[in-house]
């Protein structure tokens, strides 16, 4: 119950003491490892505490969710199962978060779009639950590879939305990810995304906390809501159920409710800038062409932006860690001295560069693309030559490469 | 526990709702002999409601509520549909999130609280109309039973979609015309209590909720044998007398009619063996209870 003494310093049945969340990630040595990023999150959430895992197997999260299901069986986390589809799981997920579990989940692309009803229903609950998501195809013909079109369905969940780039961001944020959730004044769940394959199946140096460190456990009397245990009041919620209303009350509860739930990702903005470091990371940004960028095609942008600095062009880079919240202010001040903003994405809508049209001035400074979808890679080569074309430099033509 | 956790500090207590004075002085949490009886005599757990005049769910609800055998230590699951409205307003922690999900969605529950309160008794029941558990959730409602998930499913089988006005149900009867089944409906009531049974049940009936004892008997059986063994189903007639074309005064009349030896809702019950012997021990305890409380009284009155 809320109230009882803190459990830092105490230690876990495996061993691990719980650390100061602050000191576990920025003051306790780090140990570089060699990893895939599957391993990184089993990794990450060996030292977070979790209560409850679901799993359900999909490209390309299966082999992660898996390793968790190791973890489990090493005693290191409460509770854990396969459910029988992404929306029985997501809903499990649900259930053990109103019970006051930390919750942890991950699934991609159709999983993704086959859970979707939960999403709004979990933020409209205030249940801060973990989800990985590794982005893959949502087309059809069926696709397994990488594309993050789901992204876009996910920012207008009410749910936090951030995007990695690296295994490293992957490994931080997930612990971080929990911290920033679990704030009463946010009390959201979080989608962490990454570009799946490029960063799940590919191996990485990245630095660890201490394996005999671990996140103090979930308090879940730290909430906005009650927590569905019998162990605090059984309160009378609403007088009226106000579903069935057709009156100004209920509409004004339901325009309330949501606009609180959009509020609260509002209000996590000061945790994740403590957290992040800034919601947004900035290179050179006085030079006329900047590059805006999410998860992988942050890696791709700067390879294009090294080859460009050979042939003596500059160019910037912002990389946008949070979509959700939105880092409008960050984003107008970064590229205020641009002329042209590149805005290159692994989708084909570009809700990317659509969100960045939307927050700044002069937005026909704006060049959506390169888009790549359906699994294609983005060589570094597109983006420099989409940098050429608006200055006005002939590039050399791609589609003749090879011939 | 009893009911030191919903208990009012003094200086506040004037200025609380009055429901909620009542609760705290005259429900029966903590009571280990609550059952239907409690109705008229103390707080129920369940305040209003805003179901239509007359109709049977409302008399299912309360029965439930006061045979719950550790309200203090219950979390209910509803889904959409006419219970959703009653949710509300009753007195231990209920979850509504979406429309079929429920057996989910205590499946997740459950698991948390047992993660989070080991050794203790924390029972889900889920509570859910015949749409929600048949058709639009079955998978989920005949998957917790096969992972033999530790709680109740009660299934208010009112043999339509009520809250969307009528349509056909997979538990509505064959050659019934509804919504949606224009031309009646084509094909049989799908038999889930046998399903039940071959999906993992430990204990499962059928009937109506005609008798307020026979209601309290089968919920504690049910919650008692998902909190040791495994998953138990209920399946209770609460006619949908709306959909159906009767006065508010006729929902009993009509349960007891389908509740006749060849009707769709005669009694039905079928009990595992490993139910059978936990049932044996709680009757025999229960004997020995009355026995003993009938020893004092007589040591008293001596
Ligand atoms: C995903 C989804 N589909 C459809 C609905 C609409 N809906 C709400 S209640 C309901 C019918 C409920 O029927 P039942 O479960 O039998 O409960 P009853 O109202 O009969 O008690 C339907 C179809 C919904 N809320 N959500
Ligand atoms: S519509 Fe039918 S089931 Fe719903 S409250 Fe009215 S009578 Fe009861
Ligand atoms: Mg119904």
């Amino acid at each position: 119950m809320a109230g009882q003494p803190s459990p830092i310093g105490q230690k876990n049945k495996k061993g691990q003491v719980y650390t100061d969340p602050w000191k576990m990630m920025n003051e306790a040595e780090r140990t570089p490892s060699f990893f895939t990023g599957s391993e990184v999150i089993k990794e990450a959430i060996r030292r977070a505490s979790c209560d409850v895992m679901i799993a359900y197997p999909i490209t390309p999260q299966s082999e992660a969710a898996a390793l968790i299901g190791e973890l489990f069986a090493e005693g290191y986390i409460g509770d854990y199962f396969r459910g029988e589809s992404e929306f029985a799981v997501m809903s499990q997920c649900a259930g053990a978060a109103f019970g006051g579990a930390r919750v942890f989940t991950t699934t991609a692309g159709p999983g993704t779009m086959r859970a979707m009803e939960n999403f709004p229903m979990w933020a409209g609950a205030r249940l801060p639950i973990q989800m990985i998501v590794t982005c893959r195809g949502i087309n059809s013909p069926l696709s397994i590879q990488p594309d993050t079109l789901e992204i876009s369905y996910l920012m207008q969940t009410g749910m936090l939305v951030w995007h990695a780039e690296t295994a490293q961001d992957f490994y931080d944020w997930i612990l971080k990810g929990y911290m920033v959730s679990e704030e009463p004044d946010v009390h959201l769940p979080l989608a962490l995304c990454c570009d799946g394959f490029f960063v799940t199946h590919t191996k990485d140096m990245v630095d660890l906390t201490p394996v005999d460190m671990c996140l103090p456990p979930y308090d879940p009397y730290r909430s906005p809501v009650p927590c569905m245990d019998m162990e605090c009041p059984p309160v009378r919620m609403m007088r009226d159920p106000f579903v069935m209303k057709s009156n100004y009350i209920s509409y004004a509860t339901h325009a309330s409710w949501q606009q609180e739930v959009w509020a609260a990702v509002e209000r996590s903005r000061k945790h994740a800038i403590r957290w992040l470091d800034g919601l947004i990371d900035t290179e050179n940004t006085d030079t006329d062409v900047l590059v805006v960028a999410s998860g992988t095609a942050v890696s791709q942008s700067r390879e294009a932006i090294a080859m460009l600095e050979d042939e003596g062009i500059q160019v910037g880079l912002v990389k946008v860690k949070t979509l959700r919240p939105w880092p409008g202010e960050e984003i107008r001040e970064a590229t205020k001295h641009a002329k042209h903003i590149i805005v290159p994405e692994f989708n084909v809508a570009g809700w990317l560069a659509r969100e960045v049209k939307a927050t700044i001035p002069n937005n026909e400074r704006v060049h959506a693309g390169p888009h790549v979808c359906g699994g294609m890679t983005m060589p570094p080569e597109i983006i420099a030559a989409e940098v050429k074309t608006v200055l006005g430099i002939k590039a050399p033509s791609l589609a003749g490469r090879g011939g | 526990m009893s009911k030191e956790r919903i208990k009012i500090a003094e200086e506040l207590f004037d200025i609380m709702p009055p429901e909620y004075q009542d609760l705290v002085k005259r429900a029966t949490f903590g009571n280990e002999q609550r059952g239907w009886k409690d109705i008229g005599n103390a707080k129920e757990l369940i305040e209003e409601h805003s179901l239509c005049a007359g109709c049977p769910e409302s008399m299912a609800f309360r029965y439930i509520l006061a045979s719950l055998p550790n309200p203090e230590d219950t979390v209910m699951v509803g889904s959409t549909g006419c219970t959703s409205l009653v949710f509300p307003h009753v007195a231990v922690h209920n979850i509504h999130s979406l429309f079929g999900n429920q057996n989910a969605i205590a499946s997740g529950l459950k698991r948390a609280l047992s993660v989070r309160f080991p050794g203790q008794v924390k029972d889900v029941v889920v509570l859910a109309g015949d749409g929600a558990t048949v058709d639009i959730g079955l998978d989920m409602t005949l998957q917790a039973w096969f992972r033999q998930e530790k709680f109740t499913t009660i299934c208010f089988d009112n043999e339509l979609y009520a809250n969307t006005g009528g349509q056909e149900s997979g538990l509505m009867q064959k050659g019934f015309v509804a919504k949606m089944a224009p031309v009646g409906k084509t094909f049989e009531k799908v038999r889930l209590p046998e399903i039940a049974r071959e999906s993992g049940c430990h204990y499962v009936v059928n009937c109506t909720v005609s008798k307020p004892n026979l209601v309290e008997k089968v919920i504690k059986n049910a919650i008692h044998i998902a909190r040791e063994i495994g998953p138990t189903y209920l399946q209770l007639y609460t006619p949908c007398i709306l959909e159906i074309g009767k006065n508010s005064m006729e929902g009993l009349q009509e349960m007891r009619d389908s509740e006749k030896p060849t009707e769709r809702f005669a009694y039905k019950e079928y009990v595992s063996e490993p139910a059978k012997e936990l049932l044996a021990e709680l009757a025999a305890k229960e004997k020995e209870r009355k026995a003993e409380a009938k020893k004092q009284l007589a040591g008293q009155t001596a």
